[in-house]
């Protein structure tokens, strides 16, 4: 667990005051607030952070207790025994009131759970807005391309509740799509959330993919490409043999209709599946095709 | 109408402790669609999202009815942005091996 420079964070002078700190941290807030940052991790944590920064340096209380023992924040159950003794000694033991509902991002880092207890020391500034719906729940799910070429049933565990879900075939790399309803519960009244799910579609396969189409490579020996003849060719969900014209260059595109990705929500419906030939060139002769080879070499010349 | 997936605006005002104009004014630049059904406005749910966006843009950030119009319009670009990165990012696996 490490200290948190909460001025650096602000980017303030320890002698700033209220206003400073306070302007500092709306400056701060309007470049990493999540609502301007979609699908940032980086400016959510920034954001994390300038919220727990301002809820210390915005409070005098907390301000107080920071700057004294900051640093050497393992001291500070030492510093709260002294004081609430020296409270006890006055007489007049008022206890800090720490109460308050901060509502959202109460995400707290491991040193200022250590000084601050965890609990919600809200400072005057930076109090989140009450959220009427549920709060949205974000997940990741990642699948095969294999899995992706039916359409399937999977149940999901999120936040401890099974869904059960039909992933449609033909779903993208990086598709997003919206569950109604299975976010979090809203106040007052408010509707619930919704869940928002991510694929991220890992392709382990010859294949490559581009939305409904698929892309392979195919080897070809150099005698059915100069001679011509029938090959098999593995397609994503079987073979089929392609009779190869003789004198086919390297590099010859083909085309299979219909044998390619399923197109997503369209049952039934596939993209091509496109071939490219490579021409496989020999290369350890042994003596009598090397001796066969010049012969045919010295017949093209003549 | 059925109002059953709508909700009132003085709700919302309540819940939110916004005044009932900053709705007004956000209908006016067209960033939110109200409803009037027997002199009562309403705000159709699914647009709550956006909407919480709005009001925390304004208690937040203190960003105006009108910067938040911008503010959004440059978000719905981000937002195209980010799917077509996506997408080319996808068709470059293509050339990649």
């Amino acid at each position: 667990m490490a200290f948190i420079d909460y001025y650096k964070v602000l980017g303030v002078d320890k002698k700033a005051t209220e206003a400073e700190i306070k302007k500092a941290y709306r400056k701060m807030a309007r470049k990493h607030h999540p609502d301007l940052n979609p699908n940032d991790k980086e400016a959510e944590r920034k954001f994390k952070e300038l919220n727990e920064a301002n809820e210390v340096l915005s409070s005098p209380e907390n301000r107080k207790k920071y700057d004294a023992h900051g640093e050497n924040w393992q001291h500070a159950d030492q510093y709260e025994q002294s004081k609430r003794q020296q409270q006890q000694y006055n007489g007049r033991g008022q206890q800090a009131d720490y109460g308050g509902g901060f509502s959202g991002g109460a995400d707290y880092s491991d040193f200022f759970e250590s000084m601050f207890g965890g609990r919600s020391a809200r400072g005057s500034g930076g109090g989140r807005t009450a959220q009427f719906k549920g709060q949205d729940f974000n997940a990741e799910l990642h699948l095969d391309l294999k899995d992706v070429y039916t359409t399937h049933k999977r149940t999901l565990t999120i936040n401890g509740k099974n869904i059960r879900l039909t992933i449609p075939a033909g779903v993208e790399n990086g598709q997003v799509i919206k569950i109604t309803g299975h976010g979090a519960a809203g106040s007052g009244g408010g509707p619930k959330g919704d869940l928002y799910i991510t694929f991220t579609i890992d392709n382990h396969t010859a294949f490559k993919r581009d939305k409904e189409n698929l892309y392979a490579t195919v080897d070809l020996d150099l005698y059915s490409a100069i001679l011509g003849g029938d090959i098999t060719v593995d397609t994503f969900d079987g073979q089929v043999k392609l009779k190869i014209a003789p004198g086919t260059q390297n590099g010859t595109k083909v085309k299979l209709k219909g044998k390619g990705f399923p197109v997503y929500k369209k049952e039934n419906q596939f993209g091509d599946f496109y071939i490219t030939y490579e021409i496989k060139i020999p290369t350890s002769l042994s003596e009598k095709e090397k001796e066969l080879f010049t012969e045919l070499s010295k017949l093209k010349n003549l | 109408m059925n109002i059953e997936n709508f909700i009132p605006i003085n709700t919302l005002v309540t819940h939110y402790k916004v005044e009932l104009t900053f709705f007004n004014n956000l209908s006016e630049l067209g960033l939110v669609e109200i409803q009037t059904v027997e002199h009562i406005q309403y705000i159709h749910q699914d647009s709550i999202y956006e909407i919480e966006k709005m009001i925390r843009m304004h208690q937040e950030l203190d960003v105006n009815i009108e910067g938040i119009d911008v503010v959004f319009n440059l978000l719905q670009k981000i937002d195209a942005l980010q799917k077509e990165l996506i997408n080319v990012r996808n068709r470059l696996q293509l050339y990649e091996n």
